[in-house]
């Protein structure tokens, strides 16, 4: 097979290339099922509480369309009720983007040229990133079976739950091969691949909601759509529910189909090019486009909108399911508690409503994160250096990302509020008050938010190697504190490191002035701080 | 009053010493070359220059401003070319020049249209599918479409082909005849001996040589060949001869300029049939303050004699 010669030895390049990220990927995705296995058995703790939990979710749309078809009253069912869909979609969008990584992304580079150029078959760049990337799945569903076991599920339905997710990682490993042929651009690649899983979620979710429900009411019985879908897959597996092994040879076909057809495709096209031809563009800037602000805005817009899918989707559903929630109050007290040491407050409703918000304005942290690193990216991408040797000062430069990140957390923080209040609204007949009132709420959070965008913007200004590392990381702090501060009974000194501590829990409680206040004006002082650093520093650092 | 003055500028990055004390002087209105082996401190200079890098100690002044303090003053009275040109990915090359040009206060859009057609560059297209000398071009067109008074140029044509590299000093030469300034840093010297007034060449981060290419030339011996009717003698005890050997009746030698007067009045005396003399190759100047041994970029002794040269610290 000499199209294959040198796989071994770009294979450890893989390896040694992404010996970090995979570690947290294999590691990672076990330890954060055992957490929420463990989280899920403490808020379910016995057949009455599951019996509920069950009957409500395979009678609720919502919770159909989001957790996927329940399996039964298991705790292991429950688990992967609460948990599947979330490591799913982990497992995938890891999977696809480092197959893009290690194939179109080193064709856009210029690596694969160089690699091309030495003694390497035509397949193997394709091959040994494959081969990698399926071991890491393979390896993380085992390490993860064990952490099941390991949390006091059964052995077989662990085995299965575990699998199920591994088969999703396969499935979209072959997926992102094709994508990564057809795009030119690991941008392109990564997109289609993203639209591939997004696509499936659409699919499993309308096949669980068109599904049926059991006759003892605990099950579901998913419609077609499911199994045209990878991500349905993995619940049509059916662990802790009389698992139905066969189902995971559905990812193993597609990954072999998915493999025959990439290098079909690899071998009729020249390196670096792609089925999909790039489109042309304007042949010169509109005038809106030429100045720090309209380059900004031209940037983000295309992940701000879609951001403002998600996030309005997302909304109109947790506020639909607002009155679904009346109901399994009713039925699940323990379930009730957890949602109230979320959200806080008296009213249960207003609870979980401030609950969801509080969980919108956390997510909407990676949206700020993300939009300010983009900074960052320029200044190692090299485009910076050109940018700031025009007569644009630093200041400048930096407000206008700043501005830009706030605008747009503001934009999705209101548009949460106001979708959440007119899915709630809509099952309460008052969509335009509750969309007012909870529009309002939400941009309530805005102050936590800034001080993100200020930490971000101190880590690029006096730590830029670190910012990027960094800035994740303590988003991912305030999203753990906030989501297991109260489960965990941190001591409140931890709790109080997280601006979202600090902002009023608005519906369920009154908003208050002074926390907002001092939050902006940490924010303020961060933003300088981080403005003045970069001002004093070398570019490109 | 010159349009860039460095005087022993030093910038360190961590443990390296990426500039040792470096000097440079470019005069208004000239074109002046500004060379050395890779890693020698060019980009790190010229980004000083534009108030990117923070010098650690010695003096920088651009266009008789700070160019760290008035950065953003500066910018709209130059235009840079960086040697690794990198683009907003998504915008096309028509977008991207636009954007440069107002963000460094507005462009001859007669000049831009024009310099597209003369670089033939497609502006429609996405700047991440543009290959390394389009990317180039990209950055050049938005340069020159700018009328400003300097343009630090960091080798901007690595990528160009030979037509677009004619192109290229057509546009450097109209320039220089509108009474801008411009510094350019590059490898091909083709383009350095076509364009410069004159050169700095540098070397682990110090000058090591500067002036005119006449005046460089002079550092560096003449290649003689002499055949004669005699057996020549006496050359031993002349000033400025080196590497004397006899091959097949001819005489070889190597002289410093400034000493071939007397060489020849020594010569004729033994009956002269023929001679050449070749003067230094700009690669022969360059090899020389390329090489691995620092030492051999001095010159000759001869060197201070021919008086001209300023030559930079050693």
């Amino acid at each position: 097979m000499r199209a294959l010669t040198g796989t071994a030895l770009l294979a450890r390049l893989v390896l040694r290339r992404d010996r970090i990220r995979l570690a947290i990927w294999v590691l990672g995705t076990p330890l954060l099922g055992y957490a929420l296995a463990g989280s899920v058995a403490g808020i379910y703790p016995d057949q009455a509480a599951r019996q509920g939990y069950a009957t409500t979710s395979a009678s609720s749309l919502v919770a159909r369309a989001f957790n996927g078809p329940i399996a039964g009253t298991d705790l292991g069912a429950v688990v992967v009720a609460e948990t599947y869909v979330t490591l799913a979609l982990i497992v995938a969008l890891l999977s696809t983007f480092a197959v893009t990584r290690h194939t179109r992304q080193n064709e856009e580079t210029g690596r694969a040229e160089l690699l091309g150029a030495s003694v390497v078959g035509r397949y193997a760049p394709l091959t040994a990133a494959l081969l990698v990337i399926v071991a890491a799945n393979v390896l993380a569903a085992g390490l993860l079976a064990l952490a099941l076991v390991g949390a006091g599920l059964p052995p077989a339905g662990s085995l299965a739950a575990a699998a199920a997710i591994g088969g999703v990682g396969v499935a979209f490993t072959a997926i992102a091969a094709v994508t990564a042929q057809l795009s030119v651009t690991s941008r392109g690649a990564n997109a289609l691949a993203a639209a591939a899983v997004g696509l499936s979620f659409v699919l499993r979710a309308a096949g669980d909601v068109l599904g049926e429900q059991s006759a003892d009411g605990t099950r579901v019985q998913s419609a077609w759509p499911s199994w045209i879908s990878p991500l349905g897959w993995g619940n049509q597996v059916r662990a802790f529910g009389g698992e139905r092994w066969w189902v995971l040879a559905l990812p193993v076909a597609l990954l072999l189909a998915g493999v025959a057809l990439a290098y079909a495709l690899a071998e009729r096209r020249d390196l670096g090019a792609g089925l999909i031809a790039p489109r042309r563009g304007p042949a010169s800037g509109a005038p809106q486009l030429l100045s720090p602000a309209g380059l900004a805005w031209r940037m983000q817009r295309g992940t701000l909108l879609g951001w403002a899918v998600g996030v309005a989707v997302l909304g109109f559903s947790m506020g639909i399911a607002g009155d679904e929630f009346n109901a399994m109050i009713d039925q699940n007290p323990a379930a009730a508690e957890a949602i109230n040491a979320m959200g806080g407050g008296a009213n249960l409703l207003d609870a979980y409503l401030a609950a969801m918000l509080g969980l919108f304005a956390l997510t909407i942290g990676a949206y700020v994160v993300q939009a300010l690193l983009r900074v960052r990216g320029d200044e190692t991408d090299g485009v910076l250096e050109a940018a700031l040797a025009t007569a644009v000062s630093r200041t400048r430069w930096l407000g206008t990302q700043v501005l830009a990140a706030a605008l747009g957390a503001v934009a999705l923080l209101l548009l949460a509020g106001v979708t959440t209040g007119l899915g709630y609204g809509l099952v309460t007949d008052d969509p335009l008050g509750q969309a007012v009132e909870l529009g309002g709420a939400a941009l309530l959070r805005l102050p936590a938010l800034l001080v993100v965008a200020g930490v971000v913007t101190t880590l690029f200004g006096l730590l830029p190697r670190w910012s990027v590392v960094l800035s994740w990381t303590a988003l991912l702090v305030f999203l753990l504190l906030g989501q297991l501060g109260a489960v965990l009974k941190l001591p409140q000194a931890a709790l109080n490191v997280s601006p979202y501590t600090h902002v009023p829990s608005v519906p369920a409680v009154d908003p208050a002035a002074l926390p907002l206040v001092v939050l902006t004006a940490v924010a303020a002082a961060l933003l300088a701080a981080g403005v003045a650093g970069f001002r004093r520093r070398d570019v490109p650092s | 009053m010159p349009v860039i003055s460095i005087g022993n500028l030093v910038k360190t990055f961590g443990a390296i010493r990426a500039l040792d004390g470096l000097d440079l002087r470019v005069e208004q209105g000239e074109v002046h070359g500004f060379l050395g082996p890779n890693g020698s401190g060019k980009s790190t200079t010229i980004r000083i220059l534009l108030g990117l890098l923070h010098r650690d100690s010695g003096d920088a002044r651009v266009l008789d401003a700070d160019p760290w303090r008035d950065a953003v003053r500066l910018h709209r009275r130059l235009a840079y070319v960086p040697g690794d040109v990198n683009l907003w990915p998504n915008l096309t090359g028509g977008e991207a020049i636009d954007l440069l040009g107002k963000l460094r206060g507005g462009l001859d859009r007669r000049r831009r249209d024009e310099l597209l057609q003369r670089f033939d560059l497609d502006p429609t297209r996405r700047c991440r599918t543009y290959s390394k000398g389009n990317r180039q071009k990209v950055a050049i067109v938005a340069a020159f479409a700018s009328t400003v008074e300097l343009y630090v140029l960091d080798e901007p044509t690595s990528g160009l082909d030979p037509l677009m590299e004619a192109v290229f000093q057509d546009e450097v030469r109209r320039v220089k005849q509108a009474g801008a300034t411009v510094l350019l840093s590059s490898h091909v010297l083709a383009e350095v001996e076509a364009l410069c007034d004159r050169v700095s060449i540098i070397r682990e981060g110090r000058t090591v040589e500067s002036g005119t290419l006449a005046e460089l030339r002079h550092l560096t011996r003449t290649a003689v060949t002499v055949e004669t009717a005699r057996p020549v003698t006496g050359l031993d005890t002349l000033p400025g001869v080196h590497d004397v050997h006899e091959v097949d009746g001819r005489t070889h030698l190597e002289v410093d300029p400034a000493h071939l007067d007397a060489l020849l009045g020594q010569l004729i005396r033994f009956g002269v049939r023929a001679l050449t003399s070749t003067p230094p190759t700009l690669e022969q100047l360059f090899l020389r303050h390329y090489g691995d041994d620092p030492t051999a970029g001095a010159s000759a002794p001869a060197a201070s004699d021919a008086g001209a040269p300023q030559a930079g610290a050693r």
